[in-house]
């Protein structure tokens, strides 16, 4: 496997520019010759598919769901960040690059950062234009608000649904070119197989959910945009959708993964509530704009909140990180939950939460102010838990969100693969060892809008690519082998469904490869995978057949793939031999308990090369090279 | 977060392909946690069926807190059940009593044909959209977000109807199983910015005409749907598609589609 990033040379400001002018382009009378697979219609997949079809491409979009309209993205509440500047308040292109960097614990490439910091504007550009009702001040210009990990507001918005109108933009857009015959649309279709010709990614086998058939479909590039693989901790903030699938099958096809230990847990979610639970809420990090975080002072302190006198509260995020105070970034807040609950000070029934109280705010802006800004917010979380967060405080604690690692991809975003290239949440390329809040959906967006459109026209103008279709051996290949996997998992005819082979891979990784790594535990969590996926072969129980739809069949192919994956995902947080970010090795930390990184042995990126059915996968490393920021030790102190 | 546990009897619809009859099943659903989503309900007895060697009942969802508009479907007879302003999946346990039968069934609606069990397909929805449910701006074309203000009221407003989830339970709520609160939110959300007036016309007319193309009714003015719209869409956006429409078809140079509004 050869990993060239294929950054370009020169100024970290030139390097995006020099790249396009080099680049090959592909004319408007040719592009119509080309057909481009899109896979997912989150925000990356949505975009990517609109802005390739506007170009003239002809583009076959595939996703699970029952329209594009769906995807995770649609539930990111709080907003997308650009380095607009408008507030006036110190804020550049510079400074959303250096965050990012900062934020990510020095774990991503620069190159590739510092062209997300700079599309970002066009995003807010073109958000505004599709019509987006974003937040906006008395004076119809656009308002802006804070998040983690920033001393600047670049946060735009539309009230706690800035994923959904973001989504629906790019839906409506994809809906504009289905309308032209630019997008042929695929809904309901899972991806089984990418299919390979001449070591060029060249099309993929689906299968139709709802009749069972095996489909297949060629193009001359495909696109992966599947999200990220949060579900392999069970409970996550994650729809209940969201897999590893997709990016699992072109591991297993020679792409390479990066960084899978890098897993975000995000600090403020609704806390669990029973073993029947199906997911965790997560409540916005813009929460902590306005919400403090405390827990009693006295450990095992039962009293109600309202009972617990200010001088007895411990607001431990004000108290530890005074510069940054309730907005640290999340890795440091979800870490110092978790230390808070360790120390026997957690709050609730479970004494695994932490109050975030808008006492304060309320009394200071009113509760009008507070409704305008979090109202929907307030309401899931009364719903939910049948509290009013008005009255009492909120609960939280930190659940998986969101997934750095991924699909490594150069400054293409193309995968080791020739012609599959990965966006958003599903490649490693932008977030490092932690990503910052409302970074997602400007990285969705950009790889999509802004990114993909050049370097698709590279790779179509300079690549020599054969002629082929659906009658290709290799896809017969693939489709015999898709088959057969299925009929495999319907032959074990077990007494365990895949929902509770799920739960118990969900209990072991979060119990042995969370927040809180040890060698000594994660040796053991990779033997408890092993014997969990050897059950899974013996005992998997799937009612009903493969020619209709069956969503026990899907659920089952999902968590056989999250078997092995999970595998991998503990592997590399064994090797990184260091804490940065969300992955936190016990055995290096500072005597305040905050990360040790290594970065003489450590400052590289892990890729993990597939070697064979039961044979340990092939470590690579693309170092990483900062040429323009000093690594230093991340402090919100 | 303790709460106690309550049994309950289920009748769902069951139906095995969208050509297959269907019929009522009945389900004990025993031991339920007040604590526990409706949809989390759902899972509980769907591993009693299939560890009792039966089928489990097919249902869409996926976010589940409420904003996908993947999950839906009428319980007793309301679609997303009885709770306001809330979606079958922040709908919790704790709403029912011990010993209640709950009748659980697929939307209704000429549109939306079901496919198995509860779960039915809503494609129509997306077809409505692309007769016009957008802005035409290609990527790269805008200038900078600012250089436009919008009033804050009318963002606001915008917003208001654009929280439309597409879930379809307005449609299912409707006694003629109109897609008018679907059609006019989106009309609405565009209509209300200056972005989207220069298509404003030509939307108003063409997503109408596929509405009507595509086997949805009439609006008779029952409210049904806006009492059942777990956002809250209010039914004020109908009046301005109204005005929209005529406005459109008076005033404007734009030709009322013959049949459907694909462009």
């Amino acid at each position: 496997m050869q990993l060239d990033s294929k950054i370009p040379g020169g100024p970290l400001e030139t390097k995006w520019d020099r790249h396009r002018f080099d680049m090959k382009l592909v004319n408007p009378a040719n592009k119509r010759k080309f057909e481009i697979i899109v896979v997912g219609t989150g925000l990356a997949g949505g975009s990517a598919s609109a802005a390739l079809a506007e170009l003239g491409y002809n583009v076959k979009t595939f996703c699970i769901q029952d329209s594009p309209r769906r995807a995770h993205s649609i539930a990111a509440q709080g907003g997308i960040n650009a380095a607009k500047n408008y507030p006036n308040d110190g804020d550049s292109i510079w400074r959303l690059f250096y965050d990012t960097i900062k934020g990510g614990d020095f774990r991503a490439r620069e190159a590739n950062v510092y062209r997300l910091a700079m599309v970002s504007n066009l995003i807010i550009d073109h958000c505004v234009a599709q019509g987006i009702p974003f937040a906006r001040e008395y004076g119809g210009l656009l308002a802006n608000r804070s998040f983690g990990g920033a001393q600047v507001s670049r946060t735009f918005y539309a009230r706690g649904q800035t994923g959904q109108q973001l989504l629906l933009c790019c839906y409506q857009g994809m809906m504009r070119q289905i309308a032209t015959g630019q997008i042929t649309m695929f809904p309901r279709r899972e991806m089984l197989e990418l299919v390979m010709v001449d070591g060029q990614a060249r099309g993929i086998v689906v299968r139709n959910l709802i009749t069972g058939e095996i489909e297949r479909h060629a193009a001359h590039a495909v696109v992966l945009a599947t999200g990220g693989y949060g579900n392999v901790f069970y409970l996550s903030t994650n729809g209940t959708g969201c897999n590893v699938s997709a990016a699992w099958k072109a591991y297993k096809k020679g792409a390479g993964f990066a960084n899978p230990c890098f897993t975000q847990i995000h600090p403020t979610c609704i806390p669990v509530h029973g073993p029947y639970q199906s997911k965790l809420t997560l409540m916005s990090e813009s929460l902590r704009n306005d919400g403090r975080v405390w827990v009693p002072k006295q450990a095992g302190d039962q009293r109600p909140p309202q009972e617990i006198p200010e001088e007895e509260r411990d607001y431990y995020l004000e108290r530890i990180y005074p510069s940054f105070g309730n907005l640290a970034p999340r890795d440091i807040s979800s870490r110092a939950a978790k230390l808070m609950c360790d120390q026997g000070k957690g709050v609730g029934s479970t004494g695994l939460a932490v109050y975030l109280d808008f006492a304060d705010a309320i009394k200071r802006l009113g509760r009008k102010v507070i409704e305008e800004r979090y109202g929907n917010l307030f309401q899931m979380y009364h719903k939910i838990t049948d509290q009013d967060p008005y009255e009492v405080p909120m609960m939280i604690f930190p659940a998986s969100h969101y997934a750095m690692g991924g699909l490594w991809v150069d400054y293409n975003l193309m995968s080791t693969i020739p012609g599959l290239f990965v966006l958003g949440e599903a490649n490693f390329s932008d977030h490092g060892a932690n990503r910052l809040g409302a970074s997602a959906l400007m990285q969705g967006l950009a790889d999509g809008y802004f990114v993909i459109p050049y370097t698709m026209g590279g790779y179509l103008g300079g690549t020599r690519l054969s002629e082929v279709n659906t009658s290709h051996p290799a896809f017969g290949e693939a489709e015999a082998q898709a088959k057969a996997r299925t009929e495999k998992l319907l032959g074990i005819r077990g007494k365990r469904t895949a929902a509770s082979f799920h739960r118990d891979l969900g209990n072991i990784m979060w119990e042995y490869c969370g927040m809180g790594r040890t060698d000594e535990g994660m040796t053991k969590g990779l033997k408890l995978i092993a014997d969990l996926k050897g059950e899974f072969w013996q005992d998997l129980l799937i009612p009903g057949t493969d020619t209709t739809l069956n969503q026990s069949l899907e659920r089952a192919g999902r968590v056989a793939d999250f078997l092995e994956f999970a595998e991998l995902l503990v592997t590399d947080a064994l090797a990184r031999r260091e804490s940065c970010g969300s992955h936190f090795n016990e055995a290096f930390q500072t005597e305040d308990h905050e990360a040790l990184r290594d970065d003489e042995n450590m400052c590289h990126v892990a890729v993990w090369e597939y070697a064979g059915e039961g044979k340990a996968p092939i470590f690579h490393k693309e170092p990483l090279v900062y040429e323009n920021v000093k690594l230093s030790v991340r402090s919100y102190k | 977060m303790s709460g106690k546990h309550i049994n309950l009897t289920l009748k769902i619809w069951r139906q095995n392909g969208p050509q297959a009859p269907g019929s009522w099943e009945i389900f004990p659903a025993k031991d339920i946690s007040t604590e526990a989503s409706f949809l989390e309900m759902l899972d509980i007895v769907n591993e009693q069926l299939a560890l009792a060697g039966k089928e489990p009942v097919a249902f869409d969802h996926d976010c589940r807190e409420g904003i996908c508009g993947t999950c839906g479907c009428a319980v007793n007879g309301r679609p997303h059940g009885p709770d306001r302003e809330t979606t079958l999946c922040q709908l919790h346990m704790r709403r029912f009593r011990d010993g209640d039968t709950l009748v659980i069934e697929p939307y209704r609606a000429r549109a939306f044909p079901v496919i198995k069990d509860l779960v039915v397909d809503r494609s129509a929805f997306d077809q409505v959209i692309q007769a016009g449910g957008f802005v035409s701006v290609n990527t790269g074309q805008a200038q900078d977000a600012n250089s436009l203000p919008v009033p804050r009221n009318k963002a606001e407003e915008a917003m208001d109807a654009a929280a439309c989830i597409g879930c379809g339970a307005c449609v299912a709520a409707c006694p003629n199983a109109a897609g008018m609160l679907f059609v006019s939110a989106k009309v609405s959300h565009l209509a209300l910015l200056p972005q989207g007036r220069p298509e404003a016309a030509k939307r108003a007319l063409s997503m109408v005409a596929q509405m009507d193309a595509l086997g949805f009714g009439n609006c008779t003015n029952h409210k049904e749907c806006e009492v059942e719209c777990p956002k809250g869409i209010s039914i004020r956006n109908i009046a301005r598609l109204n005005r929209e429409f005529i406005r459109a078809a008076v005033a404007s140079t734009e030709k009322i589609p013959a049949s459907g509004g694909g462009q």
